[in-house]
């Protein structure tokens, strides 16, 4: 009878510090999310999203600018090598391929590499050593080595999930392999690549450490990609530094938390489709 | 008929060199930041640079020693606070939670993992730091606002790979627990959870390199002073803010000497990243 009670206690206790963590982890996100939105809605005026950027008005929009130029761009260079790199590794290598030992696992090390390190290597080779100078193109190309790997194993599994009845009706069809992959697996995986797409922009909103030392923190729009330009998270960690517009900065953590749940609710809803598509 | 068998060929030689390129990146990385990182190491006396413990650019004195254990210490306290209610959230997510709670909860783990660094950071300066000055006393820029704002970050990454860890213990454990006479929460807590040991792990070490690599949140409420640290209430300085505070000005060995602060920084990653790819290859078997 003792030792029946006694198990029952325990999983009492058990059972109340498993709802204890789930409350306080659900808590946390609840705190900060309503926290920064009680904080920053009241502060969202018009003047933050003037066109220029005054030591009056210190307005966000042109780091908002920044920010979808050096998305863009980031993309523009690492999807096609991501996706590429997926259907060599999926499509081509035959087992046993050594090269995708080794590109897995390189692929592995560049999504474990600190963004800080990452920052400081973008600064030595597109600033110094390419001449590039403080610009958005070293920033974007720092942030398209950042997001390969990303891009690579999401299109790596969506391939992978395409069923291979799909390619042998190809091939019986006629279809040569190129025209195969581009006409029938591509379009089939394009849910499980456009949701690794949207978390890399996620990742590329919100960096700072990688960018700081490569787009650099002029607070304006510059005229071409050679010029150097702050992002909204970069915005954010200059505001702190100045330490006078604690205002403009929640105002600026409400836009990026914004950006970022309609950016998870987009990922989430394209999930959403490509468990569709497999019924 | 040829020329269709030539575009095949190009375009298989372009997938290659695409695939090629996470290698040649990988190398890159490596050879400038070694190549720019060691020399000065070397200048400053290898030993001398990290087991000194005084850190003074304007007198070329180089020990980075104080930021060494400022990184340990706040990642030990990173993984006290979010490692257990991590771990135990999982649990909850992958076998109490009702599929209605499910539904909301999952999204907001994903949300907690998306934001960004320097909202992180933000909410510790406006928050945690006051409520630490006010209540315990210091500047409230400390190793303690640090490990708190780091082991909420850390959740979402030891929740996800818990919770696919936990989920793929066959049910026929569960089950077998339960047949014995087990209570729900006694089959959960000594069958299943113990059989998910090493994906939890793996989880667990994958937190740790994202707290040790922060960089943003932690400069924004841990101080940064670059002294050894000497409590909980006190500031400290990681290897990550040494590099970020002082780049933007430093120059000639100063400069050196912080790429050489990245690659400690990076040696230290790559133990990381190995351990984690051996216990996950490990629990894949």
């Amino acid at each position: 009878m003792r030792i029946f009670s006694k198990s029952k206690l325990q999983s009492i206790v058990l059972r109340c510090a498993v709802y204890l963590s789930a409350i306080l982890t659900a808590g946390t996100l609840l705190c900060l999310v309503v926290y920064i939105l009680i904080k920053g809605i009241p502060h969202l005026s018009i003047d933050l999203f003037s066109f220029n950027y005054t030591s009056e008005n210190v307005s966000l929009f042109p780091a908002l600018i920044n920010t979808i130029t050096i998305t863009l761009l980031s993309l523009l260079i690492a999807v096609p090598l991501g996706i590429f790199s997926a259907l060599y590794l999926v499509e081509y290598a035959k087992r046993g391929n050594k090269i995708v030992g080794v590109v897995r696992i390189t692929a592995e090390t560049l999504a474990g590499i600190p963004s800080i390190v990452y920052g400081l290597f973008g600064f030595l080779l597109f600033v110094n050593t390419l001449g590039f100078g403080y610009s958005l193109l070293a920033g974007a190309l720092t942030l398209a080595i950042m997001i390969l790997p990303v891009i690579m194993r999401t299109t790596e599994e969506a391939l992978i999930s395409v069923h291979d009845s799909y390619r042998e009706g190809s091939f019986g069809l006629g279809a040569g392999k190129l025209r195969t992959i581009f006409k029938i697996v591509l379009p089939s995986a394009m849910p499980g690549i456009l949701a690794g797409i949207v978390l890399s922009v996620g990742r590329i909103v919100g960096e700072t450490a990688a960018l700081i030392y490569t787009a650099g923190s002029v607070a304006q729009i510059p005229d071409n990609l050679m010029g150097s330009g702050r992002t909204l998270s970069i915005h954010l960690y200059a505001l702190w530094t100045e330490g006078l517009n604690t205002e403009q900065s929640y105002a600026t953590a409400v836009v990026l938390l914004f950006i970022v749940i309609g950016l998870n609710a987009l990922s989430a809803f394209v999930a959403k489709r490509l468990g569709k598509g497999k019924v | 008929m040829k020329k269709a068998k030539l575009k095949e060929q190009m375009m298989q030689i372009v997938f290659l060199i695409s695939a090629c390129i996470s290698i040649l990146a990988v190398a890159l990385i490596c050879i400038f930041i070694f190549i720019n990182g060691i020399p000065a190491m070397a200048e400053v006396g290898v030993f001398r640079f990290l087991s000194g413990s005084q850190w003074k650019p304007s007198n070329d004195v180089y020990g980075i020693f104080p930021m060494i254990l400022g990184s340990l210490y706040v990642t030990a306290g990173a993984i006290m606070i979010g490692v257990p209610i991590g771990i135990l959230t999982a649990v909850f997510m992958a076998r109490f939670c009702p599929k209605k709670l499910y539904k909301i909860l999952k999204p907001a783990i994903d949300l907690l993992a998306g934001i960004p660094s320097v909202v992180y950071g933000f909410f510790g300066l406006m928050v945690i730091v006051p409520l630490i000055r006010d209540y315990l006393g210091g500047s409230g820029s400390s190793m303690l606002a640090a490990s708190i704002v780091l082991g909420i970050m850390i959740l979402p990454t030891v929740i996800s790979v818990s919770e696919a860890a936990i989920r793929a213990v066959p049910e026929s454990y569960y089950e077998g627990a339960l047949a014995l006479g087990a209570t729900h929460e006694r089959s959960v807590f000594f069958i299943v959870v113990p059989a998910a040991k090493s994906g939890i792990l793996a989880g667990v070490i994958l937190g740790i390199g994202r707290a040790v690599g922060e960089t943003m949140a932690v400069v924004m409420v841990a101080g940064n002073q670059a002294i050894i640290p000497s409590g909980v209430l006190k500031g400290l300085r990681t290897l990550t803010a040494n590099i970020v505070l002082e780049m933007g000005y430093a120059a000639d060995l100063h400069r050196g000497a912080l790429i050489a602060t990245a690659v400690v920084l990076f040696v230290f990653i790559l133990i990381i990243n190995l351990t984690f790819s051996i216990i996950k290859r490990r629990s894949k078997i």
